[in-house]
């Protein structure tokens, strides 16, 4: 019934250039001018690769973790091995690829593009980032390499402090560095979000993409110096014997949760926010149709990173915090719950009366929302805090963690990483295989975490190297679909390398979306926009049929 | 056979336990509703609105603002019901009853002491009675554990340098798996133990039997006071207090270099700054530790320390042989004769 909402910009591109335009993949093929690049576009591609390289390390821990799994008895991998791999796989999954997934890769290259602005406000600072995130990720390899490290990912003292025998230090210092790469990023957005902002584009104009990376951008700022404190108090306590930690010395092993949690709760927002904003972004494009309630879902943002703060309590409910404390925490960690909600209730809503297609994006924006409000909803259960008292530290935590940071940030990742790779590079991904591989994501991840829920309620510890043997059904059938979620990801990796070489030439804007980013050539040029665009309306102007020429190049 | 097993849930042992279910199935039913209520609807619009014509676009709809209240609304007050639920839950949970059968804690890499009041003393396992509330004090001589019985729906961390306290009332005779919860390090998975559940009267028959020879952890332990294992925590407790002279300082009629301790448990004690403590388990404790800490009104900080050269079980015992210094003399305590009057000295 309406008229397409196409400008011209818009419109697909038939015609391929006889010549090769310069584009900022093209522009320079030295060594150098990776590793010394400035531009944005390329220190998101540098991050992009390191990213890969270490979630590929964390997978390979964690099927270890899996096999082991198989059978009862702790008979593939001694105990202190299968305790090393599962501190790897955490450290190297938090630290090295959830925190720095969504904001280092598709932030970094869409953030100014989403904005009209040509690079970061420091470009310096962000190719300082990734050095200091690749120096941070040596240390914690020298520890892998030099024989692993023992703790958790959590490092609970006196454990950490005091009796682990494993490589600790390296793999603190390494932690301890890396946060530096997330402080300079957020800055870097902080500051580009305020500053570089198209003539127009107000704050309320900003893409839900903007408005998610702003919120996890306070986090990065405000939270991630208070795990680098922690961390530095635990190499005090491990190398001088300064008791902060441990009682022998006269410390507070439960003062090390309250400073870790400080951060990590907030960590975990730091991984959910962006792919919210990633999702934000891809229902709105492939629903045909403006997103419901857009305020609610930029201000639901903020909300998330500042009650984020205030619940980390949540964490200590078994941990002799007192009575008062814990009914606070787990009031609070309630409130926290309800702004994910109305995201998630307006993702749905967006989609009624919509004109829905089902790329392989898509695919992975809906199995987002189903995943995010079953490990939302789980979330609820642990809150209650007298319930949280039989689940903590059971395989039902594991599962609920899961289901938001595979479920949910991995998802919420594969879908942007599919969505903007044309963008990024040019090329088109094999549609088919792609929406194959969203499925089997999708069944395998659900086949090995729910019946970790079941694990859980039943008592099975979490850490546990041998278990009793009513829990080995379910641990079979996790181990099952850990294999057809590995199958899973490395169909991405392999069609989406093919199609670099091999894909279809991909237009200025293949899925027909709104955003500044579309209105630029794939691959954009260094330079981003031949003229700054100018903004006079608001975004997601789909479902139109008056206003095509509202967003113009001027 | 018991690997094809496949339950759901887990063995329902105390009193604790199918509130803690109740509390699930709601939080399930919850879940299903929403998970069928959202699932549907986006299964729905996906089939209903998919794109037809491959230029279809979508209809310009903004939001609504009286749905954004009552989406947020609505949740917040099933979550408010949940949150009540799970708080009055953890309330009970956190009161051991006063008439609990008492039974001390200590975890240590990787194992689990208990010792019952009584003085029967047990590695990995714990016997108790049906129907009769017991209450575990819990410490660690490492690193954190935690004590944790699925089949009681009950886990508390077992913390280095503190006392915590939890509590159950087992309701079926059974064995229940017992395990570490809080990763521990090498053998975790391995600090694993049972909870035997007995008929009251088969629980007395056995808490009074004989014990086998346990292996104690040191020199220290069977230093304590002779054939530690078969003493009650206060007599054990009254004999290392004589061994490390504490008796020197702290006699029964004060007058000595240190308060007397006579009544001192559960009273209020006025310190040197001025201001007041209670004086309960973690008082005693840190007063033994580190003495100077908190000095008692009137005192000089002349108490040398005590650390390193008491193990968690010993403290325990002095812990409860102090406690057991009341004005009346504690039946099975032996020599703790006090004069009533003795008691105002104490503070």
């Amino acid at each position: 019934m309406a008229v397409p909402a196409i400008d011209t910009t818009l419109a697909p591109h038939t015609e391929v250039p006889a010549k090769p335009r310069k584009t900022y993949l093209n522009a320079d093929y030295s060594v150098s001018s990776w590793l010394l690049t400035v531009d944005h576009k390329r220190i998101a591609v540098l991050y992009l690769i390191s990213i890969i390289i270490f979630f590929a390390l964390g997978g390979m821990f964690a099927a270890g973790v899996r096999l082991e799994l198989l059978t009862p008895k702790g008979d593939l991998l001694q105990a202190d091995t299968y305790n090393k791999f599962f501190t790897m796989h955490g450290i190297i999954m938090v630290f090295f690829f959830l925190v720095p997934s969504i904001p280092a890769t598709l932030g970094n290259f869409l953030v100014p593009m989403m904005i009209g602005a040509r690079d970061l406000a420091f470009p310096r600072v962000n190719l300082l980032s990734w050095y200091i995130y690749i120096l941070g990720g040596a240390f914690t390899l020298a520890a892998v390499i030099g024989g692993g490290v023992d703790t958790g990912w959590t490092f609970y003292t006196p454990y950490s402090s005091t009796y682990s025998t494993s490589n600790v230090m390296p793999a603190a210092i390494g932690i301890f560095i890396t946060g530096f790469s997330s402080i300079l990023t957020g800055l870097n957005f902080i500051v580009t979000i305020h500053r570089m902002r198209a003539p127009g584009l107000t704050w309320f104009r900003l893409p839900l993409f903007i408005w998610a990376h702003y919120a996890t951008s306070l986090i990065f700022v405000l939270g991630t110096p208070v795990i680098a404190i922690t961390i530095f108090l635990v190499g005090l306590e491990r190398a001088l014997h300064i008791g902060i930690f441990d009682p022998a010395l006269g410390g507070d092993p439960v003062l090390f949760q309250h400073l870790f949690w400080f951060y990590s709760h907030p960590a975990v927002y730091i991984m959910i926010l962006p792919g919210m904003g990633v999702v934000s972004e891809i229902i709105t494009c492939f629903a045909r149709k403006p997103i419901f309630g857009y305020s609610f879902i930029a201000l639901s943002s903020v909300a998330i990173a500042v009650l984020g703060f205030i619940v980390w309590g949540h964490h200590l409910f078994t941990s002799s915090e007192s009575v008062y404390a814990a009914l606070i925490f787990s009031v609070l960690s309630f409130v926290v719950a309800i702004p994910s909600a109305v995201k998630v209730f307006n993702w749905v809503a967006t989609l009624y009366r919509g004109a829905i297609s089902f790329e392989a994006p898509m695919l992975y924006a809906l199995g987002f929302i189903g995943l995010f409000t079953i490990g939302g909803l789980t979330g609820l259960f642990l809150a209650a805090v007298g319930f949280d008292l039989h689940v903590h530290d059971t395989y039902f935590v594991v599962a609920h963690f899961h289901y938001i940071m595979v479920g949910g940030a991995v998802l919420a990742f594969l879908g942007g990483l599919h969505f903007w790779w044309p963008k990024m590079f040019g090329r088109m991904y094999p549609e088919a295989a792609a929406k194959a591989a969203a499925v089997i994501v999708f069944i395998g991840f659900n086949l090995t975490f729910f019946p970790q829920f079941i694990l859980g309620y039943l008592g099975m510890p979490r850490r546990y190297h041998a278990y009793p043997d009513e829990f080995q059904v379910l641990n079979v059938l996790s181990t099952a679909g850990a294999s057809i979620l590995a199958v899973g990801y490395l169909m991405p990796f392999c069609y989406l390398l093919w199609s670099l070489k091999y894909g279809a030439v991909a237009s200025s804007n293949p899925w027909q979306a709104s955003g500044l980013e579309w209105l630029t050539p794939s691959p954009p040029p260094t330079e981003n926009f031949a003229e700054t665009p100018i903004v006079t309306q608001d975004p997601y102007h789909y479902g139109t049929d008056d206003d095509a020429e509202a967003v113009h190049v001027a | 056979m018991r690997a094809y097993d496949f339950p759901l849930f887990p063995e329902q042992a105390s009193t604790m336990a199918p509130q803690v279910d109740y509390l699930y199935f709601f939080l399930i039913a919850i879940s299903v509703v929403f998970s069928i209520a959202i699932a549907g609807a986006l299964i729905g619009f996906a089939v209903k609105f998919r794109r037809t014509p491959e230029n279809q676009v979508g209809h310009r709809i903004h939001g609504s603002t009286v749905l954004e209240v009552a989406w947020s609304i609505i949740p917040f007050g099933i979550t408010m019901v949940i949150f009540g639920w799970g708080a009055w839950l953890f309330v009970a949970q956190s009161r051991p009853p006063d008439n609990a059968h008492e039974v001390f804690v200590v975890g240590k890499q990787w194992m689990w002491k208990l010792q019952h009041m009584e003085g029967r003393r047990e590695i990995n396992e714990l016997h108790v009675p049906v129907g009769q509330a017991v209450k575990l004090t819990m410490t660690s001589e490492d690193v954190i554990h935690a004590f944790y019985v699925p089949a009681f729906r009950t886990k508390f961390d077992v913390l280095p340098g503190r006392y915590t306290t939890a509590w159950f009332n087992a309701t079926k005779p059974g064995e229940y798996h017992l395990f570490c919860a809080e990763y521990c390090g090498t053998q975790h998975s391995g600090m694993i133990g049972k909870i035997v559940v007995m008929e009251p009267a088969a629980f007395q028959a056995w808490l009074s039997e004989t014990p086998p020879i346990l292996p104690m952890s040191g020199p220290v332990a069977s230093a304590a006071a002779g054939d530690a294992g078969s003493l009650s925590p206060v007599a054990a407790g009254e004999a290392l207090f004589a061994q490390k002279a504490c008796i020197t300082c702290h006699q029964p009629q004060g007058g000595a270099l240190g308060p007397s301790l006579v009544g001192v448990y559960g009273s209020t004690v006025k310190l040197a700054d001025g201001s007041t403590v209670t004086a309960d388990d973690a008082y005693v404790r840190d007063s033994i530790l580190n003495p100077t800490g908190k000095i008692v009104a009137g005192f000089q900080p002349v108490m040398p320390t005590f650390q390193g050269q008491l193990t968690e079980e010993q403290l325990m015992q002095l812990i409860q042989y102090i406690k057991s210094l009341k004005a009346t003399p504690p039946a099975g305590a032996g020599v703790a004769q006090n004069p009533p009057a003795a008691a105002d000295s104490a503070s």
